[in-house]
């Protein structure tokens, strides 16, 4: 028997910027529509996009006339069964809030990136920042579920795409991925997957007969399957709060029984939503929590320190919303003290102190000056603790 | 040549202008360093928003082991393309770091412990295309670095330009090979090794 085509196949190495791995992971993971509107430092991962989409089999990309245009393309293509994406930095972000909570109430799978640069409003738009970790979070009105992750380096951008749309996929949500400029500006040398080599996980789409079909209707895992528009199941899309059948409802039970699914549907599998990495941190005394570039940061000021005696261990946030608390608990009681280095005035700190329960003392290091916390100032704040 | 079995956190900043193609340089000689020669190479950039002008800067880490940080802290090789990237990048070279400077344009080194080339003149009398600058300070630095090699150098050069270009550019790399040769004399002998922590007296 002939060995399989991709077994044969030699992975290749590429010197390629964190925005470039975005792309490559999206179209690993199964994207083939892309719609958005270029701003720095987030336009890379468009031109690759705009590059390559159109060379693969059904490949769509548009750039739109703004970013909620942009985001509205890509509910629809969604809908319409694609596996769609786009990606902006701050400014477009506030902009595509709307359609995000649209995308929640719709249950429409997509990939959000979010290049994250100083701000508020058009602030450093070639400066690394982690402002809108809360606003990826809470950016949308009324109460609602969502994931959010983060990458800190070049071959992580290309692992996190694919694990964005495979969470999206799998919990019919949108899913931000928050990068900063330094992730997404840093050239790396990474090593491609072969296709086949990451799990891809396609949604759920029903298998009973068109009439049988409701829409909205309570399943095991809380995710409804998923048709394509035009597939010959009927179905009604609306912001509006909607019982099973996808139609506008102001009853209580049934207003009460789609909120809580959205919870539910997200919440039960935080065990798979949560991930996080643990650097030293089996006999650390003292503690890091970071996410982005910022933990690359972190993880050389960790070496700096134990190199100097001091026990120290990183927590490094793949996954920052839902929160991973169990990470951080464990953390958190076994270290006297816990600092928080972030490009922000202490977004995530803020998580990590509400977690924290008087375990451990939570030191918050910020900078919000347009450039990226150095390791000499973990480490500083290492041997200060 | 020497061949550099341990190389840990070698520090490159380029520096100058925008427009000089100073991120262009950092990407080729990058890509170089990590596909070619097999190191560990992680590539950062700084620029403002402006689309010319303004100051502009690629930082380097080389390293034969993965590397956490990837921007420069403390710079082995400071190559400044301008008098604004020079007075504003020199304090964050390490003691005995090596400055190397576009002679013309960096009218006032802040020390006298530094190498230079016109580069922008080089590229243009010799060359006949100013823009070919940068590949003649890639050319240079190929030279100056211990570890690089001018055959993955011109290859990735010629990987990473359009055909159309492409001759005046490895013209432009060969005439900065042969004057870093000329003038900067052999690399310096203090990066063998790329001992930092043992300090020569006398510089």
């Amino acid at each position: 028997m002939p060995t399989p085509r991709s077994s044969r196949k030699k992975r290749k190495e590429v010197f390629a910027l964190g925005a470039e791995a975005v792309a490559e992971g999206a179209l690993l993971a199964g994207c083939s529509f892309y719609a958005g509107y270029p701003i720095t430092p987030s336009s890379e991962i468009m031109e690759t996009m705009a590059s390559r989409l159109p060379r693969i089999r059904d490949g769509v990309f548009l750039q739109m006339e703004d970013e909620i245009a942009s985001l509205g393309a890509v509910i629809g293509a969604s809908l319409a069964g694609r596996k769609a994406m786009t990606a902006t930095s701050g400014p477009g972000f506030s902009l595509m809030q709307e359609h995000i909570g649209y995308a929640c109430m719709a249950e429409t799978p997509l990939v959000v990136v979010n290049v994250m640069r100083g701000g508020p409003s058009t602030g450093l738009p070639t400066s690394p920042a982690q402002g809108d970790v809360q606003q990826a979070r809470w950016g949308t009105h009324g109460d609602h579920s969502i994931i959010v992750l983060s990458a800190s380096d070049t071959q992580e951008c290309l692992h996190m795409t694919v694990t964005a749309f495979n969470m999206a996929e799998k919990y019919r949500t949108p899913v931000i991925l928050l990068l900063d400029e330094v992730t997404a500006h840093t050239r790396e040398k990474i090593t491609l997957p072969l296709p086949g080599e990451f799990e891809v996980f396609n949604r759920v789409v029903p298998t009973m007969p068109p009439e049988w079909y409701k829409p909205f209707e309570e399943t095991v895992r809380g995710v409804p399957p998923m048709p394509p528009i035009g597939s010959g199941y009927r179905f009604h899309v609306t912001g509006l709060t909607h019982d099973v059948n996808g139609f506008p409802t102001q009853r209580p039970d049934e207003t009460v029984d789609l909120n809580h699914r959205l919870f539910r549907k997200i919440d039960q599998f935080f065990h798979d939503i949560q991930v996080v990495e643990e650097y030293q941190t089996r006999d650390a005394e003292v503690g890091v929590v970071a996410y982005g570039s910022v933990a690359r940061s972190a993880r050389y000021a960790v070496d700096q320190a134990r190199a100097r005696g001091i026990k120290a261990g990183l927590l490094k946030l793949g996954t920052l919303f839902p929160f991973p608390k169990a990470a951080a608990l464990r953390l958190l009681s076994s270290c006297r003290a816990v600092i928080v280095p972030e490009m922000n005035m202490g977004q995530m700190s803020r998580e990590v102190k509400r977690v924290n329960g008087g375990r451990s003392s939570v030191r918050t290091l910020n900078r919000v000056d347009g450039q990226i916390i150095t390791p000499s100032e973990i480490l500083k704040a290492l041997t200060q603790v | 040549m020497k061949r550099f079995t341990a190389l840990e956190r070698f520090e490159i900043r380029l520096s100058g202008l925008g427009g000089q193609g100073v991120i262009t340089l950092g990407k080729v000689l990058g890509g170089a360093l990590a596909l070619g020669h097999g190191f560990h190479v992680t590539q950062t950039q700084s620029y403002g928003p402006e689309a010319r002008g303004g100051a502009s800067r690629t930082d380097l880490v080389v390293s034969t082991v993965p590397i956490s940080y990837p921007k420069a802290e403390s710079v082995d090789l400071l190559v400044a393309l301008s008098q604004e990237a020079c007075n504003t990048y020199y304090r964050n070279m390490k003691p005995r770091g090596i400055l190397v400077i576009e002679s013309d344009l960096v009218r006032q080194p802040p020390s006298n412990f530094y190498l230079g080339l016109p580069f922008t003149r080089l590229a243009r009398d010799k060359i006949g295309v100013p823009q070919a600058m940068n590949s003649v300070v890639l050319g240079a630095l190929t030279w100056l670095l211990p570890f690089a090699r001018q055959a993955v150098m011109k290859k990735a050069l010629a990987a990473s330009l359009p055909a159309k270009v492409l001759d005046k550019n490895l013209k432009a790399f060969s005439l900065g090979y042969s004057q870093a040769k000329k003038h900067f004399g052999p690399p310096p002998a203090l990066w063998d090794g790329n001992g930092d922590e043992t300090e020569e007296p006398g510089d």
